[in-house]
């Protein structure tokens, strides 16, 4: 079923265009995959152009959108599953919200993929990386562009799974295998219940007589419909909101299904960037808000949500402040960030989430790639063995500062822009989580001042003779890597001016937000936070007015617990070594060995021999034995034959 | 009466040597009880008024098949029986038993047919011409194939009375 | 009065009575006599019959059981001569090969 816009003159190929977003990176990876996986050069060039198609074709649609919003939302779908009761279709949902998420994905992947070329230039797997990267882009353009539940379910496993192969890029490495594992797993878990909230609101929307359905906008449109609220099952609502609420909680990292985005690391740095900054884990807000007609009406969930995503927020950042990995602070960084974006759909600004999510896709994948680019340059991770690095590194200096500054929110920066709304938004509806996102803004000002004047600026700690590790000898990047840095960082400063929000809002079901102005005292105490968190840096590790290493016994306890992630790991290990591995994987099998096996499989085969060897006695082979058998047999006709 | 009287002995006379065939210890003793079966069936055939039978049974089956026996008996030097074991004795039992109900049952069938005195026998029914009549114009094709069993019969028995010896 | 049925009631006598000689012999001969008398008791019943329904067809059938039962007795005597000679026994329950 191809709806064509009505009155649409200036692109009559509404539908292939949508189409091409959503199967140009599928195609190229495909391709890759299936013949190209010796052929290095073809492979980056088919990806790069892939993605770049569909960047294109999402441009002419944005364009559209522009001009003739009253056009949107645009839903082109084929039937794919046709059974009396159940039909699920498979398609491409455009809207301002989906436009925008599309945007992000194609356009900061594609400078991820230009950005590969150079950084897994010597790697061994460079093809498959390329083209499990397009697997990626498709498996998360389906979730952008999904039109109904299924086919989002659909996106955000092939996505989980991309994820998994990409962690687990190099395989041969035990950390790496053992982290994609996690990640799976642990996503495994949450979209169980996710599964079973998408189940439930199907079973539930057989509302005013109409077929149960998984559509969005048909949902959407029974769930906030007046005429048959008498209908809704107010009861299970806010059950199937938290099943729902399940999936983000796992593919976006919250608390307390964090633990696999910090392993996740061990993956190549282009897909810390794409997957685990940008796109995404940015995908569990994106369900959100797309949901967010769901949510809306359930307050209960919506605190829920806002608490999950003001203590990940808090809790990643305090987590931030005592690692040492160059790649480690950064997931712990992104973990906060998500914790903000979820916060702030839960306080009931969708707009404001997607907002952060954007400046933060583009500021957050341009410090991953920043510390790529270090990590290339001087092939050392941890950053207190680096140093005076903007000497030796200009370009990847110079933006990481931009990326760094608009994370801590430095004002005129977009990041300062965006989580301002958020900030609001807890102003205005619950104090106690103000505080909360103020306090983590400084502690993020912090830990990014901290990892810039430790890494950054000082000098340098190379180890002199110890081969080429260490800032010592380090040397800036090739230019592939470099005009990817300067175009995110382009973006960083100027996306809190070309109006996101305003965008955004123009969305029926957002129209309640007014983004854009400016609250000054909430302004104020914010950058009063980032200041003193900025101040306490330059103190502690620039000029080493007070010593950190007095701090840190100062704070023993914390700081071990901090060190230790509160051992939540150790936790997890604990509970499926013994509950699950222990108790319930031992019982079933048990069960498969004594009950299915011994009992039914080779109990029949016993029961089938002894029953043999019972009626076997009955050949003896001596005549006489016959005779009665034979006799017993006359007699017993006889007997019947003359019961009349 | 008389025919009453006849019928009691001779039946009962049969069944005592049936039972002296089944019981007896030395195998000719047992073959000689058949003889005396035998002779008392005959016995009954001609109170029944088959006269030929009656000369046949005497003549073929006492006469010949019989001493067959007799002579397989003495040539294989019987001894006598040996008790039987415990191994058997469910087979006595329960054959004893089985054959019991088989005759409670064809007793049952018999008695239930209804109790018809025999009307009076045509003329020459039962004798040799009667029968022989029979035999050579309705019944001729069986006849003839009887010849051919005992064809059968005799090649079998010089086959397999045959010692390989020769083959040296 | 002697009846058809009396007829019938010692020929099922003496059926039983060789059946039971049948099961419960061991010597392989005296299995073969007891079928014997189980033959003869067939012959009673089939010229019982003829005579009470003036049949002649009962007594002809006799006729042949005799012969075919001549003809059988001397193969069957002939084997267990083979019996004999071949396992030395001549006791039922030791001709038993052909068992589990």
């Amino acid at each position: 079923m191809v709806t064509p816009p009505p009155g649409l003159e200036a692109a009559p190929q509404g539908a292939w265009l949508s189409w091409t977003i959503l199967f140009a990176p599928l195609a190229a990876g495909a391709a890759i995959l299936l013949t190209g996986l010796n052929r290095r050069r073809f492979a980056s060039t088919l990806a790069i152009a892939g993605l770049l198609a569909s960047f294109g074709c999402t441009l002419r649609l944005f364009a559209l959108a522009l001009k003739r919003p009253d056009l949107l939302p645009i839903q082109t779908a084929v039937s794919w599953i046709n059974l009396p009761g159940f039909t699920i279709q498979f398609g491409v949902l455009i809207d301002q919200l989906s436009l925008l998420m599309a945007l992000v994905v194609t356009g900061v992947g594609s400078a991820i993929f230009i950005y590969s070329t150079a950084y897994m230039h010597d790697d061994e797997g460079y093809s498959r990386f390329f083209g499990v990267l397009s697997l990626f882009a498709f498996a998360m353009l389906t979730i952008v562009l999904a039109t109904n539940w299924v086919q989002l379910f659909m996106g955000w496993e092939l996505v989980g799974f991309s994820s998994y192969l990409l962690i687990g890029h190099w395989y041969a490495k035990p950390a790496a295998a053992d982290a994609g594992k996690k990640a799976f797993m642990v996503n495994r878990v949450a979209d169980f219940g996710f599964l079973l909230g998408i189940l439930a609101l199907w079973a539930a929307s057989g509302i005013g007589g109409a077929e149960r359905t998984f559509d969005f906008l048909a949902l959407e449109h029974r769930l906030t419909d007046p005429a048959h609220a008498a209908e809704l099952p107010l009861a299970a609502l806010p059950l199937i909101g938290l099943l729902i609420f399940c999936g983000p909680m796992g593919k976006s990292a919250q608390f307390p299904l964090h633990v696999w985005l910090p392993d996740a690391m061990e993956g190549p740095t282009p897909v810390s960037a794409l997957i685990h900054a940008a796109t995404m884990v940015a995908a569990g807000v994106y369900l959100l808000c797309r949901a967010f007609w769901l949510f809306e009406g359930l307050p209960q969930v919506l605190t829920a949500i806002m608490w999950v995503g003001g203590i990940t927020a808090c809790f990643a950042a305090c987590l931030a402040l005592v690692e040492n990995d160059l790649k480690r602070i950064l997931a712990y960084s992104t973990l906060s960030q998500l914790g903000y974006m979820v916060m702030a759909v839960g306080l009931g600004g969708a707009v404001a989430g997607m907002y952060h999510l954007t400046t933060h896709a583009f500021f957050k994948a341009l410090l991953f790639l920043g510390a790529g680019s270090v990590i290339h340059g001087t092939h050392e991770q941890d950053i207190r063995k680096l140093g005076g690095l903007w000497r030796s590194m200009r370009w990847t200096s110079a933006t990481f500062l931009v990326g760094a500054l608009a994370l801590c929110g430095f004002p005129g920066l977009s990041g300062f822009f965006s989580k301002d709304e958020i900030l609001v938004l807890a102003h205005e509806n619950n104090a106690r989580l103000y505080w909360l996102g103020t306090v983590t803004a400084g502690m993020t000002a912090f830990y990014a001042a901290r990892l810039w004047f430790t890494a950054f600026t000082g000098k340098p700690h190379g180890h002199a003779g110890h081969g080429h590790s260490g800032s010592q000898h380090a040397h800036e990047s090739p230019p592939a890597m470099v005009i990817p840095l300067v175009v995110l960082a382009a973006l960083a400063i100027a996306a809190g001016y070309i109006g996101i929000p305003h965008f955004l809002a123009e969305m029926p079901q957002f129209h309640g937000e007014e983004p854009g102005t400016l609250h000054w005292d909430v302004a104020a105490t914010s950058l009063a936070a980032v200041a003193s968190g900025l101040g306490l840096a330059w103190l502690v590790y620039q000029q080493r007015a007070v010593s950190a290493r007095q701090l840190v016994n100062a704070l023993a306890v914390p700081h071990t617990l901090l060190e230790r992630r509160f051992y939540i790991d150790e936790m997890y290990a604990w509970v499926v070594a013994n509950v699950q591995q222990r108790m319930i994987a031992g019982f079933c099998a048990w069960f498969e060995r004594v009950i299915i096996i011994g009992l039914a499989v080779n109990g029949i085969a016993w029961l089938t021999a002894g029953i043999g060897r019972t009626l076997r006695l009955a050949q003896t082979g001596k005549v006489q034995t016959y005779v009665l058998a034979f006799l017993l047999g006359i007699v017993w006709l006889l007997a019947a034959a003359s019961r009349q | 009466m008389a025919e009453a009287v006849c019928f009691y002995i001779f039946a009962g006379l049969m069944l005592a040597a049936a039972l002296a065939v089944i019981l007896g210890r030395h195998p000719v003793y047992s073959v000689l009880s058949l003889l005396a079966v035998m002779f008392c069936l005959a016995a009954l055939f001609i109170m029944l008024g088959a006269y030929f039978v009656a000369a046949l049974q005497v003549l073929l089956y006492a006469g010949a098949v019989l001493v067959l026996f007799l002579f397989v008996i003495m040539l294989l030097n019987l001894e006598p029986e040996t008790l039987a074991r415990m191994r058997v004795f469910t087979l006595r039992a329960g054959g004893t038993a089985a054959a019991a109900l088989l005759l409670a049952l064809l007793v049952k069938i018999v008695v239930s047919g209804g109790d018809r005195p025999f009307a009076a026998a045509a003329p020459g029914d039962g004798t040799v011409e009667s029968v022989g009549r029979l035999l050579f114009t309705t019944y001729l094709i069986p006849f003839e194939l009887t010849s051919f069993i005992i064809l059968a019969a005799i090649i079998g028995a010089v086959t397999l009375g045959k010692q390989h010896t020769s083959r040296k | 009065m002697i009846t058809l049925t009396h007829y019938l009631v010692a020929s099922a006598l003496l059926f039983s009575i060789g059946l039971i000689g049948i099961m419960t012999r061991r010597n392989v001969l005296m299995i073969l006599l007891c079928i014997e008398i189980m033959f003869n008791a067939a012959n009673l019943a089939f010229v019982a019959y003829a005579r009470a329904w003036g049949d002649q067809a009962g007594q002809v059938l006799v006729f042949f059981i005799i012969t075919v039962a001549a003809a059988e007795v001397t193969v069957g005597l002939a084997i267990a001569i083979l019996l004999s000679r071949q396992l030395n026994t001549l006791n039922a329950d030791e001709v038993s090969a052909l068992k589990w």
